[in-house]
């Protein structure tokens, strides 16, 4: 039974990754109309700059420690980072500490511009193309930015661990059930449930999220209305980029970054949009849950000893069960991607 | 209207004449040189054949790094690194065979089917008399009987699985990196004095030849001291995050959690164990424990903080102090700034090791060259004296048994080495089950 909530647990944390790469693709798609394969990159981008910010804070002046020696043998140089230098350790190891948080902070601007760069020089001049260009040139653009990222970042993944209060697990007893779980993974899932929430929010309870989801169903009307539905749509594809960089953020303790890691995702994101139905945020979420809870349940042993095999195929063959039994998804509206 | 009639003589006899006339250049070619690939000119060029993008990058990047110092060394450029050191002098930095050492590098992408297109287009278009490379044992399995069959020698770099010098093993392929079975035979011991020997171990392991052969090599090893497998647990190669399958260890009974694990599969799995505080546990009023029975320097700065106090296996590590690993790691370090990983050790060493072979054989022609390396014992390249066992074409030599450093002082002093296994006991019968028992065979030598 703590087997089965562990994974429930396991699922959940799954399914909130899932689901706001899911919900930036479902945005992007929704408003767009652009089939984003490269929204996984951006994922992976969102991840290196937690990265570059563990790194801005652990740029370091050298000292030279002759009571020390090299792997050369030469005198030691010792790194003493500028942060330590400036502000002590009290403070400066706060911030090397804490730099995965902090990162968020970094990762909203720079995600927003990344992806208001991807749309203006890029992807605004495939609008009237064909879906299957539209792919070809986001998967290129995917993997050209998977390659300037190994240049700079190398091919290993790269340690980004949790503040050190929050790296251990937590003890949980409920139902008679006495579980241990890290605690980094519940902030995860805590944390995806909030952007969530947030994103509907501002879609829901702003003008400017009316005149998007307007935007959404009726591209056309609201344009006669003399609405710059353009503007709002680059706006909404910046938004769609910092929720993937923000995912990709608070992922890097889970998953040291590695430059092929939203390639990973990338794929099972694009199941989630499709059993969640195209177009559909809600749709992108529950699926996303959904999924991340299924796999997770796939991959226990007992499972396993049944069907062999199965956790790397659950995914998929849910995705056949529901494409055959609704053919738009759990969620999905009537003339999406349809003629 | 023109009329055409097919007889079945006159179609035999216009196929044969064709035949004929289409294998008369290569019979040409065959008589005019004796092996494949044979140089010609003033020089003769190898093929390094390595991922350079994909899950094992960094390790294949590092062995191009060390290809390159040896054929600087063998051309007599640099400070000669192990040249100087190598117990036998028949090279003296002029070239192999008085020709000078060009290279070719392609990139295995860690996929079978890319590595043998890499490879293939090394020895057909740019003429390479010796392929060396690989950081996986699927790719290396694949590549060595590519090579096999073109006649050209397969000097193995990275590959720990037991096929490659097993069932699998060819007599055009030689490798001088260590294997899964020396690995459970060298950590066993330190295992047993250091967690004793009523143990209950849970596999995770890599879904994959090098996986299965290391799995099945450990849990051999560490039953023999009397520890009880709990259960092995297959996991695909690359799956990122590896919670779904350390959970259910939570629960099993286990005391002791064994990854079968390598390069980034490795670095998640051992990290994401932590996380969920497997090493904080009591089991079984034991401490519970991690292993991970293949280290490499790279995995382990992955890994961060994660790898304190895990024990592990090394073929060679740079902090070793005898002449020969330290001239390698002078003259690598001086060049790149950084201690070389095991990987590039092997690397280095394999291409040092076809180059004298070639010039004690006074040829390029690859049986030659093979008997020249089977049966060769030499030293001064590291990790003592080694020999090239003619039956497999595996080198045996001492192996290191690794732990992950407490309080390291710097990026590269991640691990430290425990105990240098002393060679006679990682050695086995060339017949052992684990290799293919008496059906495996090198088969003939082929010259192409």
């Amino acid at each position: 039974m703590d087997a089965l909530f562990l994974q429930i647990l396991n699922g959940l944390e799954k399914g909130g990754a899932y689901a706001l790469i899911a919900m930036g693709l479902t945005l992007i798609f929704g408003t767009l109309g652009v089939v984003n394969f490269a929204h996984g990159a951006l994922f992976m981008i969102g991840a290196f700059v937690a990265v570059t910010m563990q790194r801005i804070f652990n740029i370091s002046l050298e000292i030279v420690d002759a009571t020390q020696k090299d792997f050369l043998g030469n005198p030691l140089k010792v790194k003493v980072p500028y942060v330590i230098e400036w502000f002590g350790e009290g403070f400066g190891g706060f911030l090397i500490d804490w730099s995965v948080p902090l990162a968020i902070l970094l990762a909203i601007p720079v995600m927003m511009l990344v992806g208001f760069v991807m749309e203006r020089g890029l992807i605004k001049h495939f609008y009237k193309r064909p879906h299957a260009d539209q792919i070809l040139v986001t998967f290129g653009l995917a993997i050209v930015l998977q390659e300037i990222v190994k240049y700079f970042f190398g091919a290993n993944p790269i340690p980004t661990p949790a503040p050190s209060d929050y790296r251990g697990t937590i003890d949980m007893a409920f139902f008679g059930l006495n579980l241990s779980y890290p605690i980094w993974r519940l902030i995860y899932f805590f944390f995806s449930a909030a952007v969530i929430a947030a994103v509907f929010a501002f879609l829901q309870f702003t003008t400017f999220g009316m005149v998007v989801r307007a935007g959404m169903a009726d591209r056309e009307t609201v344009g006669l209305l003399g609405i710059d539905i353009d503007r709002r749509f680059t706006l909404m594809f910046g938004i769609a980029a910092a929720v993937a960089g923000l995912a990709g953020v608070m992922y890097t303790p889970i998953l040291s970054p590695n430059y092929h890691m939203g390639m990973d995702f990338l794929v099972l994101s694009f199941v989630v949009v499709v059993v969640g139905g195209m177009g559909s945020l809600s749709g992108a979420v529950a699926a996303g849950f959904l999924l991340g809870i299924l796999q997770a349940f796939a991959s226990m042993n007992e499972v396993k000893d049944i069907i062999p095999g199965i956790d790397q195929i659950i995914i998929y063959l849910v995705a056949i069960v529901i494409l055959l039994t609704r053919p738009r998804g759990l969620l999905g509206r009537k003339g999406v991607m349809e003629d | 209207m023109s009329k055409m009639n097919f007889s079945r003589r006159g179609v035999l006899k216009t196929g044969a004449v064709t035949g004929a006339g289409l294998a008369l250049p290569t019979i040409f070619t065959s008589s005019a040189s004796a092996y494949t690939n044979e140089p010609t000119g003033s020089s003769v060029k190898f093929g390094f054949n390595v991922p350079q993008t994909g899950p094992y990058a960094e390790e294949g990047l590092d062995e191009l790094r060390a290809f390159e110092l040896a054929v600087q060394h063998l051309n007599g450029e640099g400070d000669g690194g192990m040249l100087n050191t190598m117990s036998s002098k028949t090279l003296g930095g002029n070239g192999v065979l008085g020709k000078k050492v060009e290279f070719v590098t392609g990139d295995t992408q860690t996929k079978s089917d890319v590595a043998r297109a890499s490879a293939q287009s090394m020895i057909q278009k740019d003429g390479v008399v010796m392929v060396s490379g690989g950081s996986s044992s699927g790719v290396a399995v694949a590549v060595q009987s590519l090579c096999q069959e073109a006649g050209i020698i397969f000097m193995a770099a990275l590959t720990h699985s037991n096929d490659t010098t097993g069932k699998d093993r060819k007599a055009n392929g030689f490798r001088y990196f260590f294997n899964a079975y020396m690995s459970g035979a060298a950590i066993a011991p330190v295992l047993s004095s250091a967690y004793g020997n009523e143990r209950r171990a849970y596999h995770l392991t890599a879904d994959y030849t090098w996986g299965w052969t290391q799995q099945e090599s450990i849990a051999a090893s560490t039953e023999a001291l009397g520890w009880e497998t709990v259960s092995n647990v297959l996991t695909p190669v690359g799956a990122g995050d590896f919670s779904s399958y350390i959970a259910p260890v939570i629960n099993s009974g286990a005391d002791v959690l064994i990854l079968n694990h390598y390069g980034g599969d490795m670095v998640n799995s051992l990290s994401q164990a932590v996380q969920f505080g497997l090493r904080d546990k009591m089991v079984n009023g034991k401490q519970f424990e991690i292993i991970v029975p293949l280290y490499s320097e790279l995995m382990a700065a992955g890994a961060g903080s994660n790898i304190q106090g895990v024990y592990g296996t090394m073929n060679w590590n740079w902090q070793l102090q005898d002449p020969g690993t330290q001239a390698f790691v002078k003259s690598f370090g001086e060049k790149y700034g950084r201690p070389p990983s095991g990987a590039a050790h092997t690397a280095y060493v394999q291409t040092l090791l076809y180059a004298d072979a070639a010039t004690r054989a006074g040829t390029f022609e690859p049986c030659q060259i093979g008997a020249a390396l089977e049966g060769f014992e030499f030293d001064g390249m590291g990790i003592g004296p080694t020999t090239y066992r003619a039956e497999d074409h595996q080198c045996f030599k001492d192996v290191l048994v690794m732990k992950g450093k407490d309080s390291p002082a710097n990026e590269y002093d991640t691990l430290e080495i425990v105990e240098v296994t002393p060679r006679a006991q990682v050695e086995y019968a060339a017949d052992h089950p684990m290799f293919g028992g008496a059906e495996a065979s090198l088969g003939e030598c082929n010259n192409g």
